[in-house]
């Protein structure tokens, strides 16, 4: 084990001491206006290695890597490759220099092929021909060399995330990338998918490839990476050999304190029914079906916890309840049934029956990033005659000392109602939307992805607050992609596929691999729910 | 945090932008062989330097503080509304017929009778493609701006066929009773002992643009209409998952926009003309959607830009007047304006923040 200090910390890690340095990045600084995104970074990376940044968000990862594929220039600093320095002054030069880039959003043309999205931009020739079927053949060299099995002829549309994943990492073999950057690949991969990648990613790194592995996630640094560097507040605090760590080292290291990575709860202990859901099917607004007739329930005191790879329906599922998508079927609250469509299918009404609602998009969704904290905090109900000075006229006054309030108990930080939204870090924006949610005491809480882009000291904060809600016998519906926060956070687990309900399970006697079978679609059979997937 | 404090954004990149614009302006004085210094001498006199010049000056702030804020309330919405033009047109039909509907006893009962002419009017306009954009997703930049053509031959066609004076040669109504008349700034000022200029155009709608103004204000940041208009303007989905119905945001901030910019014909067809014109307008509904723009939809910076584009547009016509400098300079010098002003925002502050931040690096 390594000590650790709070103050930044250089080990070399030099898992295979006898490589050179495929990258060496030498005190990269960047500031935006006042903010200083990254300072004085330093990192070196050895060849054939896999090497992990992690870091809170906003901790400047993102940054970091944009300044190496040529986004951004650092004010100062140099970078260095196979111990040359270069210019990368965009993403042409990070290309030529051996780069390739794995966003997390993925750059691809929806209605091209595999192939062509491959070739796309480093055509050779006024014909498209012959570099086709240049890439056709090397395309069947890398799927038999790695698993990176895709149809060269299939449209990216028609392919599953997993796959849109290969064909980025294709296009960067494609332009001889020695160097591939990964930025938080598996925040929409099933848990089978994620391992499937990281397979991929120990092929490329037996063939001599070095790889730089972006995440948040504690799990992967340790499952994958030889070495690992910290970043918080756009400094570099440590760099230490993954096998001489642990994940409560870095947590610790990334947040500048001790963190609790177990949720602290007691038993529930379940009421009446709160919530049923029965035979609730939601068709899009493109005519999709996302919500195939599922039945579920919530009682009271107890947090049912929804996992499933993003896009399986769990959205539409919490826009239903939410008031602000149509549904078919019955829903109940309180033994009252629920409008699904009409004019009594809004947010309001639902507001009105004690639905709360903390939505899974806090900056399209869940607050107006333009718009002051205070007025914020009434956002969906500022109809409230609390909040009112006459029929016309709003409070303001009153709602900002209200505000105040409401933020001090929410341990907002700065404590300043009058600051934009948007000048919040998310961890806070969040603890703004959970003060205005919670705090109108509801029966029932949805609650989708409470710690999406939250840093890790709030994640605490936050699932204790969602605990003691639960804990004074309100009903709590999750959803969440992270596999681990619904794991600690749910008193019972149903995992969402394709639009339907493909089990449930107590946290007690399951574990991530079966949920990860369930995620995908892989039911065994036990208990019958739905074998038709 | 905020590269720049709010009263730099709100003043600093304004006054850079006309300096800028009056800059180039003064170029292409010089480059029809003028002398720009003479040439805005000239623009300031005769907007500013008699009460007949200022009486025309504050004449037309009238008009662009009405279309100015009728712009800026649908732009709160994120709506764009070009329509103001045909709005303003339709107006002046309200206030016309209720103006020629009765021989008004006193100007006191015919002005709110005629806002509420202009306004239903100019509201019941906007609404059309207020509900097209909100119930069938018409854009509204399209519809709006197509309004304009058919509310011109609408008013053409009333004009002609039903108010014109029989035997009359020019499309014009009748003139409006005297008891219609609005009490000019020379009426108002007398009895205070101040001269102003019998003939100025200027008269008491200017106070109602200004009352316009603060209630604006009211409307946008204190009451709850104001805050949902605000809200679903600035996110429609945070506004979908509030429960705030966009049809009838939609459609109510259109119609408050075309209601102001009905409002704007008690200032040129009752106040100035006293009777309806063809084309009554003459472009005030095109210059309100830089008006909002320079006035960042804020009331106190729309009723300052309107200032400002009175007076080009009452200095211009002196230029044009007094200078030989042809109406088309004119023209340009207030596109100039409107350009810098409106559309090249970004090129005065990308450096004013660099500007800001590298002084606060310096402090620190």
């Amino acid at each position: 084990m390594v000590s650790t200090t709070h103050q930044g910390r250089q080990t070399s890690a030099a898992p295979v001491a006898s490589e050179p340095l495929a990258i060496e990045l030498r005190g990269i600084s960047k500031a935006f206006g006042p903010v200083q995104a990254n300072k004085d970074i330093s990192i070196s990376v050895r060849k054939g290695s896999i090497h992990g940044i992690i870091g809170e968000n906003g901790a400047g990862k993102s940054t970091l890597m944009s300044i190496l594929y040529g986004f951004y220039k650092a004010d100062s600093g140099t970078v260095l490759i196979d111990g040359q320095e270069v210019q990368i002054t965009d993403s042409q030069a990070a290309i030529a220099a051996g780069i390739g880039m794995v966003f997390q959003h993925f750059k691809l043309v929806e209605n091209f092929s595999v192939l062509e999205n491959v070739v796309l931009g480093a055509e050779e020739g006024g014909l498209l021909k012959p570099s086709l079927s240049k890439a056709r053949k090397l395309l069947k060299q890398l799927s038999d060399e790695y698993e990176l099995s895709v149809d060269p002829d299939a449209l990216i549309e028609n392919l599953s995330v997993g796959h849109q994943q290969r064909v980025e990492i294709l296009k960067a073999l494609y332009r001889q990338a020695d160097i591939l950057i990964l930025d938080e690949p598996t925040g929409v991969l099933t848990p089978a998918e994620a391992d499937h990648l990281f397979r991929i990613l120990d092929g490329l790194k037996e063939q001599g490839k070095t790889i730089i592995l972006i995440t948040h996630k504690l799990r992967e640094i340790m499952d994958v990476t030889d070495s690992v560097s910290v970043m918080r507040r756009g400094e570099m605090t440590a760099t230490v050999k993954t096998a001489d760590t642990s994940p409560e080292e870095l947590a610790e290291l990334m947040v500048g304190r001790k963190v609790l990575l177990e949720v602290d709860k007691t038993p529930a202990k379940p009421g009446a029914h709160i919530l049923e859901v029965e035979n609730l099917t939601v068709v899009d607004d493109h005519g999709v079906t996302r919500v195939k007739g599922i039945d579920l329930n919530v009682r009271a005191g107890e947090i049912l916890g929804i996992a499933g790879v993003a896009g399986n329906g769990q959205t539409e599922l919490l826009e239903v309840l939410g008031g602000y998508q149509n549904g078919t079927g019955t829903i109940r609250l309180n033994g009252t049934e629920l409008d699904l469509t009409g004019s009594k299918s809004d947010g309001q009404s639902r507001r009105a029956r004690g639905i709360a609602h903390v939505p899974e998009d806090r900056h399209d969704e869940g607050l107006i990033l333009e718009f002051a904290a205070w007025e914020n905090i009434i956002f969906g109900y500022h109809h409230d005659p609390e909040y009112q000075k006459n029929s016309w006229i709003m409070d303001n006054a009153k709602i900002k000392k209200i505000a105040h309030e409401k933020m001090e108990r929410f341990d907002t930080r700065p404590l300043n109602e009058l600051l934009e939204a948007k000048s919040f870090s998310g961890g806070n924006q969040q603890k703004i939307v959970l003060a205005r949610e919670i705090e109108r005491n509801p029966d029932l809480l949805l609650i989708g992805q409470p710690t999406r882009g939250v840093d890790i000291g709030a994640i605490e904060f936050i699932h204790q607050q969602i605990v003691a809600l639960r804990d004074q016998g309100k009903a709590i519906l999750l959803v969440s992609v992270e596999l681990d926060e619904v794991l600690s956070l749910s008193d019972r687990i149903a995992v969402m596929f394709d639009g339907k309900i493909m089990g449930e399970r107590l946290p007690s006697e399951t574990d991530e691999r079966e949920l990860g079978m369930l995620m995908a679609g892989i039911n065994n059979g036990a208990d019958g729910a739905s074998e038709d997937a | 945090m905020q590269a720049m404090p709010k009263w730099a954004d709100a003043v600093l990149i304004p006054l850079f932008s006309i300096l800028l614009a009056f800059f180039f302006s003064g170029l292409t004085i010089l480059a029809i062989g003028k002398d720009p210094v003479v040439a805005i001498q000239t623009m300031v006199q005769g907007a500013f330097g008699s009460t007949n010049g200022l009486g025309y000056t504050l004449y037309y702030t009238t008009n662009f503080i009405f279309t100015g804020l009728a712009i800026a309330v649908a732009y709160h919405a994120r709506l764009f509304n070009i329509g103001g033009e045909g709005q303003v047109m339709l107006g002046g039909l309200g206030v016309a017929l209720v103006c020629l509907a009765i021989d008004w006893p006193h100007w006191a009962l015919a002005l709110p009778a005629a806002m509420v002419g202009g306004a239903v009017f100019g509201a019941a306009w906007a609404f059309i493609p207020a509900y097209l954009q909100a119930k069938r997703g018409s854009h509204i930049v399209i519809t709006t701006m197509m309004f304009n053509f058919i509310a011109s031959a609408l008013v053409g066609y009333v004009l002609l066929n039903f108010l014109k004076v029989p035997g009359s040669m020019s499309t014009e109504s009748a003139g409006f009773p005297v008891g219609a008349h609005l009490p000019t700034f020379h009426d108002m000022l007398a009895p205070l002992g101040i001269e102003f200029n019998k003939n100025s155009p200027a008269n008491i709608s200017f106070l109602i643009a200004l009352l316009a103004a603060f209630a604006f204000w009211v409307l946008i940041w204190k009451t709850r209409l104001g805050f949902e208009i605000r809200s679903f303007g600035a996110s429609d989905t945070a506004a979908k998952y509030a429960g705030i119905n966009p049809v009838r945001i939609t459609i109510i901030a259109m119609m408050i926009s075309g209601a102001l910019c009905g409002l704007m014909a008690i200032n040129n067809v009752m106040g100035e003309a006293e009777r309806l014109i063809d084309n009554a307008p003459e472009g005030a509904g095109f210059i309100g959607i830089a008006v909002a723009l320079m006035g960042r939809n804020h009331p106190v910076g729309i009723v300052l830009a309107a200032l400002l584009f009175g007076f080009l547009y009452q200095g211009g016509a002196e230029l044009s007047f007094w200078e030989a400098i042809p109406r088309e300079l004119v023209v340009v010098i207030q596109g100039l304006v409107i350009m810098f002003t409106g559309a090249l925002d970004n090129m005065v502050r990308a450096p004013l923040e660099k500007l800001f931040v590298l002084m606060r690096k310096k402090e620190a």
